[in-house]
């Protein structure tokens, strides 16, 4: 039980520690909207990152999350300007997230170019694309029925976070029960593997990017109705916060290892120090420099179980 | 004078006995060819030499000097090279920097003397009567001319003993000449040559003695001209049979499996013309690199065949990918298990259900309750040996990760089996649970075809023996006219 949930019970640790911590020495930091807050502004972090961790899964990664993040809350809003209602308006920026996945996704599987280089071009062109499309200009004037999908806050935020559970658990669900997320996991492990066994990787690799280019529009969807005007330079650094939740929860970037829960304790513990530091009174700058330290800390375990464990010192044998 | 002498040395590797008391010499001004199959210790026996492997126990003088503790570095001081089939140089320096970086000393911070470097380059090149050029970059290099910089680099450092592993295998008959009168100029220079290759006419042109290897042991030593190859491949069969295979006649059905003159350019398989029956075992005997994993690669869709047809039960098929040959229930267990035959992060369960998750899921869905049954049953069937259904597979041993990928294959409820090695590097007991669920299958009416390098394997289990060499077929033998001599004269190309 511990061996196998290893991560996950030291990140629960982690954040009870922290927990008592605040209660102890800044009670504050436990207000209700204070906490809702927090929640509100880690939902779209946290759809984000389901995605990517799909991604990573089998062995890729995706930097341009960040700029994919801006195009679909910029497109959210000019599509509701142009008449569109919400809903559908929303539906838009997830297909266009998706057709963004979908270029990333087909230069990885099919034109083999390595995940990193083909999302650092993504990352730059889109963002460059969007501020000369915009010319750094906000979307305002939005119709009134855009904000909070013309309910009150309160039913529009239980919306967003019911939705963004619901995401969470259906792919976690889906990791373990569905066939599809067998070969997620195949394909990330040994692909060559995977191959032999039917498994079409390409095609594997192909499907994650065009989800997490899907889930990347439907979590800027939620965050652009937050606000009564859309900045066109959301998401920046979000490609960061979401591979940082994924690698401190447990995935491995090696692909082929990792859970969906592990990711969710991962970014709550990345999203609760920031906002801790403020209450305890300890300088905001040192937020950063923390959080590298947390992600170094859950590299290096994985790096000492890796080396000192089972899998350490397999050798095969060698013959003539 | 004895530049080289090896005495009684042993290596086991992970409990198998690689080499067994082996003893060789080698002198000065001769070519020493080394012969055995596949698996007899000729590359332990060199990697001892040149210290990629210390032996277990024996003595190895090299030049005089007993040397206790050989390393790559000592045995390189003591003037032994190796030139190997796949040349080991950097591809993005050039044939100049390649040289250099072999001969001189260390200093991170010295000064290149770039002219030096060519001049020596230059002249190592034309020793060995290669037109190449010094400045141009290795990757830009033929296989062939790239051994000739191998060579170049052993002149270079003086080796006075030069060990070519299979040297010829990727040269033209122009290319083999050349490098025959640069092997002659170094014997004539007082050097050791040690030649290993399987092309007995080369051996014979060029070897002053032969040392016979088989199963670890060296069986004989001779001079050349007073050997024929009739009598070098007598010794380099006759391996011990020293177990016992649980073959047993079954009825022979109709044919599952045919092909019809299949190629495929991409990985050298050349007219292949075979059928398999029903209850057969179907024997692909070879020597390494003779196209029959090449073959059970495009059998599987691996590399697809571009040429030449496959049917199955007389209807011709498109194989084009893995999922095509397992949708027509072709299995395929690879040889290089701990690389590709399992899944190794994912637990037994999981490995066991891959290649047929359909069986276990409805509506994409999988139904763990079913796929934890059809698990265990092949953990009871195949005694697998593991402490849960989801222990991680790179946790098993060697042999219950074989039976695992067994199990995969087994799962698809295959009307073809193909088995690369399959119990290579498996321990004996293991070995002969898979020999057993061979024959079982057979008798269930599978058919299997079933690559090994081992021949008393081959002998022992396959009904007909189909003996490739260069990428097709030579001759194929029934089970009563098939022997070890017959096997291997056939796969040297001599049949």
């Amino acid at each position: 039980m511990f061996e196998r949930h290893r991560r996950e019970i030291s990140l629960i640790a982690a954040i009870l520690l922290l927990g008592a911590v605040l209660a102890a020495a800044a009670p504050g930091f436990f207000t209700f909207a204070n906490q809702r807050d927090l929640v509100l502004a880690n939902m779209p972090v946290l759809i984000v990152a389901l995605g990517m961790v799909l991604v990573i899964l089998t062995g890729q990664i995706d930097i341009s999350v960040g700029s994919q993040f801006a195009i679909c809350s910029v497109a959210t809003g000019v599509f509701a300007r142009m008449g569109l209602p919400t809903p559908l308006a929303g539906a838009a920026a997830c297909l266009l997230g998706a057709l963004m996945g979908a270029l990333n996704g087909a230069l990885v599987a099919w034109v083999r170019i390595p995940a990193i280089v083909v999302t650092l071009a993504t990352m730059v062109a889109l963002r460059d694309g969007l501020r000369w499309v915009t010319q750094g200009a906000w979307v305002e004037n939005l119709p009134p029925g855009f904000q909070w999908f013309g309910q009150s806050q309160e039913v529009s935020e239980a919306i967003t976070i019911a939705c963004a559970l619901a995401l969470t658990v259906g792919v976690s669900w889906g990791l373990r029960n569905l066939a599809a997320g067998r070969v997620v996991y195949a394909t990330g492990s040994d692909p060559n593997a995977a191959r032999l066994a039917g498994v079409n990787p390409a095609g594997v690799v192909f499907a994650v990017f065009v989800i997490t280019g899907a889930l990347t529009g439907f979590a800027a969807v939620f965050n652009a109705v937050r606000f009564h005007q859309i900045p066109s330079n959301a998401g920046m650094g979000l490609e960061l916060k979401v591979i940082a939740a994924a690698v401190v929860g447990g995935v491995a970037i090696s692909g082929g290892r990792g859970t969906i829960a592990g990711t969710m304790l991962g970014l709550l513990l990345l999203g609760v120090i920031g906002p801790a530091l403020t209450f305890l009174g300890l300088s905001a700058y040192w937020e950063r420099a923390i959080e590298g330290g947390i992600i170094l800390a859950a590299v290096s375990m994985d790096a000492v179980r890796v080396h000192s464990g089972k899998y350490g010192n397999v050798v095969g044998a060698q013959r003539a | 004078m004895a530049l080289l002498d090896a005495t009684a040395i042993s290596k086991a590797f992970a409990g198998v006995q690689a080499l067994k008391a082996v003893s060789f010499e080698l002198r000065s001004g001769e070519v020493h060819a080394l012969l055995g199959e596949n698996g007899a210790g000729k590359s332990t026996l060199i990697k001892v030499m040149t210290g990629a492997v210390t032996a277990d126990s024996g003595t190895l003088l090299i030049d005089g000097h007993l040397v206790a503790h050989n390393t790559p570095a000592l045995a390189r001081s003591l003037g032994v090279a190796a030139v190997y089939q796949q040349p080991a140089l950097f591809p993005d320096l050039t044939v100049a920097e390649n040289i250099a970086l072999a001969l001189e000393g260390a200093g991170l911070w010295r000064k290149v003397d770039w002219k030096v470097r060519d001049r020596r380059a230059r002249e190592l090149l034309e020793r060995t009567g290669a037109d190449i050029a010094p400045e141009r970059a290795v990757w830009t290099l033929s296989m062939p001319e790239q051994q000739i910089v191998e060579i170049a680099k052993a002149i270079g450092a003086r080796s006075k003993i030069l060990i070519l592993d299979e040297p010829t295998a990727s040269l033209t008959e122009r290319e083999v000449e050349r490098l025959f009168r640069v092997i002659q100029t170094l014997r004539g220079e007082g050097a050791g040559i040690v030649y290993i290759s399987h092309r007995l006419d080369e051996v014979s042109a060029i070897a002053d003695r032969v040392t016979v290897l088989r199963d670890g042991r060296s069986i004989a030593t001779c001079e050349m001209r007073g050997v024929d190859r009739s009598e070098l491949i007598r010794l380099m069969v006759g391996r011990d049979i020293d177990a016992i295979f649980p073959k047993r006649e079954v009825p022979i059905g109709e044919v599952v499996l045919e092909t019809r003159g299949l190629s495929c350019n991409a990985s050298g398989v050349r007219d292949v013309t075979l059928s398999v029956r029903r209850g057969e075992i179907f024997g692909l005997a070879g020597l390494v690199g003779s196209g029959r994993s090449e073959l059970a690669e495009t059998l599987f869709g691996l590399t697809p065949a571009d040429g030449g047809e496959i049917l199955l039960r007389g209807n011709a098929v498109r194989i084009d990918s893995p999922a095509d040959a397992i949708r027509l229930r072709i299995g395929y267990l690879p040889e290089d298990r701990r690389q590709h035959g399992v899944v190794l992060e994912m637990p037994v369960a999981a490995n066991t259900s891959l290649a047929n998750l359909r069986a276990v899921s409805s509506h994409g869905m999988i139904d763990q309750t079913a796929e934890r049954d059809l698990a265990r049953g092949y953990v009871e069937r195949l005694r697998i040996k593991t402490h849960s259904l989801y222990a991680e597979t790179g946790s098993l041993s060697g042999g219950n990760q074989q039976k695992v990928a067994l199990a995969r294959w087994l799962a698809i409820e295959p009307a073809v089996l193909i088995l690369d090695e399959p119990t290579q590097g498996v321990d004996i007991g293991s070995k002969s649970e898979i020999h057993e669920m061979m024959v079982n299958l057979a008798e269930q009416g599978l058919a299997i075809v079933m690559i090994s390098s081992e021949l008393p394997e081959i002998l022992g289990m396959s009904d007909r023996i189909a003996v490739m060499h260069g990428g097709t077929i030579t001759g194929i033998l029934t089970r009563a006219e098939a022997t070890q001599e017959k096997i291997l004269a056939m796969a040297l190309g001599h049949a």
